[in-house]
């Protein structure tokens, strides 16, 4: 029983302190950082003036509002989208993959028509009220609209008036499919066919969901720049966080001994795991999570200093130490949970309604409180378990002592 | 054994309290709160050196003129790189005297440049962004109070609740008193307040709950129970505080120059999230409590008048 005991706790020490020195530096490095860790692709987009539309300053707000649409559609976590000077638009993309692509689809004006053989406009994109890629039974790759209902009437008009006939859907003056009209259609409904693949059919859906441009832009630069922090600031607060890590650690230490050198192996693996479950998310990191991290890992501390100063009352009270945990466990669970609980609602409830960086912030915190409760009350309890099992420590102060000695109270 | 009895005391600490936060709401009416670029706009410059230069040299000739949070990117081959030819800076707006003493400054200390773009940049945080926070977090405030009655009672929700308002207050007050400057990262700071406000008002709640169901006798004396329970977790408390408290004084000493303001607001909070828990939740409950009671009793007085 007590060399049983040994070996399991020495193996899990082990096994996490190899993981954690091993692992920690290439998993941090490999979760993708945000414009502001980072940096990414500075694009700078310009109004031009065409005969139909003069570039002024309420156009290009329009602009900065669809250029937002457009960038939050590719999925990208917490652009910057800025106005320069009197015509031009800053976009900032953090870490594209392909940012040639995205930046080809900020350019496009996406100007969406459509025309019956004379060349009559019938209707345009603003009639539009949702534009989603597919995959139909055959494999085709489409884009199906869906109309407003002043849309559907147009689009019911339009074919009523052209059956027989083809009609045209326009994209920026390219024909993009040129359908003939069987019959009226009155469900305000329609598709786009003839997309190579599914990403160009969602392309396509994005540009028409995110809207037209008011006026015609062209990109007169694109090029890498470095984290909007600054990559000074970044490295002295990567350097400043491992101290704050360090001295976490050493405090456990000091103050529960050797507690607090269980607590240290369950917080390794907690950060392990939490930065592992990132990573599976695909998540992107940005100051804003790294803050939900801090409290996180600060809310992991809270849920072992609770265990151990219930751990040591119990104690006071004259049980033994088996029997202390066990209670101590069972009443520092009681507040975990209610601590834990009401940080998840309050997570969820971010996530839900929150935008960009609360967004973020709501995920490493959620997730975060989501794992301190499992290994504060499973790690935890099992190495304390062991350590108790092996027997290896007899004196009670090396379970950390009270800064204020409580009597017992009955 | 004689110990300070600090729900007693209450009306000194709800003074102490009120005389920040009256400070703080008079001087964000009147001075306003320091808004950083993200919200202003500013100015954007776009330099090419003759020479690669270093990020840390640029940040330290602008620091010279208060401007050591700008916002500084090299553009380089890769994004990690800290020296570059190529350099883009945004700085709050600046007099023409004063462009031209930071331009002339950068020029002696870092050689020749070129300026490729010098315009107005506009702001990046917009007024929907700050609604949207705004809108979550009272959505989230109203869930912890219903959260906590349903676990405990009202009286601890309400309680909880205005001491993390509290302490949103409170930091609010203290950025628009030392006018720090609030960038996009002060909304983050503010939400970790918030949770951790609330996380350390619960755990000591908890307790009372505990004492209540344990070892309270009718009648018996809520205040001592209240004071009570906050020795008990007093360890606790102070531990907890000590450890988050380490990491953010961590990131404000050793930390960059963009990230001060950010770790400051995260220090203020986690001092007074932790301050409010004991001095200001506690206390406040105890109110709720007895001013519960005394109505109680009043109402009984009304339906059985003494005879």
């Amino acid at each position: 029983m007590k060399r049983e005991s040994f070996v399991k706790l020495a193996v899990v020490v082990i096994c996490v302190v190899v993981a954690f020195i091993a692992f920690i530096k290439p998993l941090a490095y490999s979760i993708r950082q945000g414009l502001d860790l980072q940096g990414g692709t500075h694009v700078v987009l310009e109004g031009v003036d065409t005969p139909q539309a003069k570039v002024n300053d309420d156009a290009m707000n329009r602009v900065v509002k669809i250029m937002e649409n457009r960038v939050n559609a590719m999925g990208l976590t917490e652009p910057v989208i800025q106005r320069e000077g009197q015509n031009r638009i800053i976009v900032e993309l953090p870490g594209v993959k392909d940012p040639d692509k995205a930046i080809d689809v900020l350019g496009k004006t996406a100007m969406l028509e459509f025309k019956d053989e004379d060349g009559n406009v019938g209707l345009t994109g603003t009639d539009l009220k949702d534009a989603r890629e597919e995959t139909d039974q055959q494999g085709q790759n489409l884009v199906s609209l869906e109309f407003s209902d002043e849309g559907a009437k147009k689009f019911a008009d339009l074919t009523a008036e052209n059956v027989g006939r083809t009609i045209a859907i326009v994209l920026d003056g390219n024909v993009l499919t040129a359908p003939n009209v069987k019959e009226p259609i009155t469900g305000g409904k329609a598709v786009i066919t003839g997309n190579r693949s599914i990403e160009e059919a969602h392309n396509l859906a994005l540009l028409l969901r995110s809207g037209a441009l008011p006026v015609k832009v062209q990109v007169v630069e694109t090029r890498t720049v470095g984290p909007t922090l600054g990559q000074d600031s970044k490295d002295k607060s990567e350097f400043a966080f491992a101290i704050g890590v360090g001295a976490v650690i050493l405090f456990m230490l000091v103050f529960y001994r050797v507690s607090g050198f269980v607590a240290d192996i369950s917080l390794m693996a907690y950060v392990l795991i939490l930065l592992f479950l990132l990573k599976m998310l695909d998540a992107t990191l940005t100051l804003p999570g790294i803050a939900g991290i801090i409290l996180s890992v600060g809310m992991a501390v809270d849920a072992n200093v609770l265990i151990f100063e219930h751990f040591k009352e119990e104690m006071r009270f004259g049980k033994t130490i088996r029997a202390s945990m066990n209670a101590g466990f069972k009443r520092a669970f009681v507040t975990i949970l209610d601590s834990h609980l009401t940080t998840i609602i309050a997570s969820v409830v971010l996530f839900f309604f929150g935008t960009g960086p609360i967004k973020g912030f709501a995920i490493t915190l959620g997730l975060g409180a989501v794992l301190s409760l499992f290994t504060a009350t499973t790690m935890t309890q099992y190495q304390m378990k062991w350590l108790i099992g092996a027997d290896i420590v007899h004196n009670h102060r090396l379970f950390g002592a009270s800064l204020f000695s409580e009597k017992a109270v009955k | 054994m004689n110990r300070f009895d600090i729900v007693g005391h209450r009306k000194i600490w709800y003074t102490f309290s009120s005389l920040i936060i009256i400070a703080g709401l008079i001087c964000m009416f009147t001075k306003g709160f320091n808004l950083g670029i993200d919200f202003t706009g500013g100015t954007l410059i776009n330099l090419e050196f003759e020479n690669t230069v270093d990020i840390n040299d640029i940040r330290s000739a602008m620091n010279d003129y208060g401007l050591g949070n700008s916002q500084i990117q090299m553009s380089g081959n890769a994004s990690s790189d800290t020296k570059a030819q190529n350099v883009m800076i945004r700085t709050k707006d600046l007099s023409q005297t004063e462009r031209q003493e930071v331009m002339t400054d950068l020029q002696n200390k870092l050689g020749d440049y070129k300026v490729l773009r010098e315009e107005k940049v506009g702001a990046t945080i917009g007024k929907d962004l700050i609604m949207n926070a705004v809108w979550a977090t009272l959505i989230s405030w109203l869930l912890i109070i219903a959260y906590i009655s349903y676990r405990f009672e009202f009286k601890f929700g309400l309680a909880a609740v205005l001491a993390l308002v509290h302490d949103t207050l409170v930091v609010l007050s203290v950025f628009s008193l030392t006018q720090k400057e609030i960038d996009s990262s002060f909304i983050a700071a503010i939400l970790t307040i918030v949770g951790y406000s609330v996380t350390d008002t619960i755990v000591i709640f908890d307790r009372i709950r505990e004492n209540l169901k344990l070892h309270f006798k009718r009648g018996g004396d809520i205040e001592e129970l209240a004071n009570r329970s906050i020795y008990q977790t007093l360890t606790r408390s102070i531990y907890t505080v000590t450890t988050v408290l380490v990491t953010a004084v961590a990131l404000y000493v050793f930390g960059g120059d963009t990230t001060k303001d950010f770790a400051f607001a995260l220090i203020v909070g986690f001092a007074f999230g932790s301050y409010s828990s004991i001095f200001t939740a506690t206390p406040l409950w105890v109110t709720f409590r007895e001013y519960g009671e005394k109505r109680r009793a009043k109402r009984k007085i009304v339906a059985n008048p003494v005879k």
